[in-house]
């Protein structure tokens, strides 16, 4: 049989997923071995007692200098500048995506200026916003809404523009004004879309999080990963990493379950075109 | 009345004539079928009559008032696809038409009036035998289910003049002789003037009180688009069909040739946990 008409068991399946976690703490259990047996003391590779101790360190002892949990201070700090500006940047890309897709006027006078916008570096103007907005939370916000945003707008911009034209005749027809068709129409049947757009725009949202945290911070994911690198912790920045990532496909998983239990109408509309 | 007139109408796209001297009066409650070619212009001419286009000469009224500027709640249309929202419930789809008349700046009913509002779109529903399929979403209805939806969808907001671009034309022949039937008796039973677009000649004179064709009395390619399509046909079907007068019964034992298939009581294409039958 040809390899495209293969297809592994259910129980496989979950089996060959684990296969790549697997080979990666394996590897690194051998190449840690072999380090830790050269030289007991070496910092890059520690072993997983190592771990064990920074971990419960960081998550489970007060800090001595401060009197906090250090790993819950610093989720707290990074999530909450994250789900501002996340939050920020959903309700421009709503708001912009749908007058830029919908209203040719708008359309007109924003459609390339947003195209041109999308296309600055966030970090390149990093250094204006800490020099405008100072080194508070503020100009973190904004990068990650400079950032992010943009890509929502243009996303939802063209979802709306993929509306087939007949709805909002039919709309029309019904005695609907721009904004009921906006209010009844559009925005619900871009809600749906908008989370896929959000899901991918998770990755770059901690990207430009954690650049700013390592910057200019006193608290944060990724301020502490900088922070120890001086002292070459890789027994924090490891688990630091790991905790980032499961927060980002935590945030993931759950946007895809508010998908489907909030737009119950959404994956037959989706797989019927 | 509700007359409408079309007055030596030409359309062109890019340098091409499409249509060229459309001259048409409609009588009011008339069923008018609109049959031609592919790609000669039906579309583009049902697109003219919901103010989605304008003639680029020529002029369109209805009741001696020209055509408004944009679509609205006195001309109703049915696509062949994408004519319901599928965002929206069943019932959804049926009370939206309610809820933008009653509810300018939310577009949305609550309490006693979106009871009541719920309740004619459920008449509505039972009307075209959708009843029982309330809490669906469009995309677990069969295309019939879909279309009778549209159809129930358009004439809550109580149209003048029903315009149709092919709403038959996807659906299989046992499904389709049976909205004929519901087609029928909606246009019977509602003061509309209906213009449906087919490409189906006996769906035409099954249906309608006149048959319209549209075609290009020249089509060479050596023509570059100069000449568009027109009226050439124009019967009046007989015998007579009278809006509100439907036919007598005993055609229910021999229907005639180009009569709708006759209801025979639960329809394939109806929700199987149906009470009444339309
Ligand atoms: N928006 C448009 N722009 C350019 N050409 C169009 C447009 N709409 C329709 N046409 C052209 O007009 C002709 C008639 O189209 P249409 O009215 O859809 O035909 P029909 O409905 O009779 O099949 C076709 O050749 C089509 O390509
Ligand atoms: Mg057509």
């Amino acid at each position: 049989m040809r390899l495209i008409n293969r297809r592994p068991a259910p129980g496989v399946a979950r089996l060959l997923a684990l296969i790549p976690f697997v080979l990666v703490v394996v590897a690194y259990l051998i190449g840690s071995g072999i380090r830790l047996a050269e030289n007991p003391s070496d910092k890059l590779l520690p072993s997983f007692a190592s771990f064990a101790a920074a971990i419960n360190r960081m998550a489970f002892q007060l800090d001595p200098r401060t009197g906090d949990i250090l790993l819950l201070v610093d989720t707290e700090a990074s999530l909450y500048r994250l789900f501002a500006a996340l939050a920020i940047a959903v309700i421009i890309g709503l708001v912009l995506g749908i007058v830029i897709g919908l209203l040719p006027y708008f359309r007109a006078g924003l459609g390339s200026f947003v195209a041109v916008v999308s296309m600055v570096p966030p970090l390149a103007l990093l250094p204006i916003l800490f020099i405008t907005m100072g080194l508070g939370e503020a100009s973190k916000i904004a990068l990650i809404v400079i950032g992010v945003a943009p890509c929502l707008v243009r996303d939802v911009a063209l979802r709306v523009g993929d509306l087939p034209p007949q709805q909002s005749i039919k709309a029309q027809t019904l005695g609907a004004s721009t904004w009921q068709i906006i209010l009844r129409v559009v925005l619900p049947q871009t809600l749906p879309r908008l989370i896929d757009s959000l899901r991918l725009q998770i990755g770059p949202a901690w990207l430009f999080l954690i650049a700013a945290e390592a910057i200019a911070s006193e608290s944060g994911l990724g301020y502490r990963i900088f922070l120890v690198r001086r002292y070459l912790a890789m027994d924090v920045i490891l688990p630091y990493v790991a905790w980032i990532t499961l927060l980002a496909f935590l945030m993931d998983r759950t946007l895809a379950v508010l998908q489907r239990r909030a737009f119950p109408w959404f994956e037959a509309a989706r797989a019927s075109g | 009345m509700n007359a409408i007139i079309v007055k030596d109408v030409w359309k062109e796209y890019d340098g091409r004539v499409i249509l060229e001297g459309i001259n048409l009066e409609i009588a009011p409650r008339a069923f008018v079928a609109l049959v031609g070619p592919s790609g000669c212009g039906k579309t583009t001419f049902l697109r003219m009559l919901l103010s989605e286009e304008r003639p680029d000469r020529g002029t369109i009224t209805i009741a001696g008032a020209p055509l408004p500027r944009e679509p609205g709640a006195d001309r109703g249309v049915v696509f062949q696809r994408y004519s319901v929202f599928p965002h929206l419930t069943v019932l959804g789809n049926v009370v939206l038409g309610l809820e933008l008349k009653a509810a300018p700046l939310l577009g949305r009913l609550f309490g006693s009036s979106r009871r009541a509002a719920e309740d004619e779109a459920r008449g509505m529903l039972a009307a075209v035998g959708l009843a029982g399929s309330e809490e669906k979403y469009p995309a677990q209805l069969s295309g019939g289910m879909q279309q009778r939806l549209a159809l129930a969808q358009a004439l809550i907001a109580k149209p003048k003049v029903l315009l149709l671009d092919e709403p038959f034309g996807a659906l299989d022949p046992g499904i389709r002789a049976e909205i004929h039937v519901l087609m029928q008796k909606l246009w019977h039973e509602r003061p509309l003037t209906v213009v449906m677009v087919t490409h189906d000649l006996s769906e035409a004179f099954s249906l309608g009180t006149r048959v319209i064709a549209f075609e290009r009395r020249r089509n060479e390619p050596s023509d570059g688009g100069r000449y568009g399509a027109t009226i050439t046909r124009d019967f009046e079907v007989w015998p007579k069909r009278i809006a509100g007068e439907p036919r007598p019964s005993k055609k229910k034992t021999m229907p005639g040739r180009d009569d709708p298939v006759p209801s025979t009581g639960s329809l394939r294409d109806d929700p199987a946990l149906q009470g009444d039958t339309p």
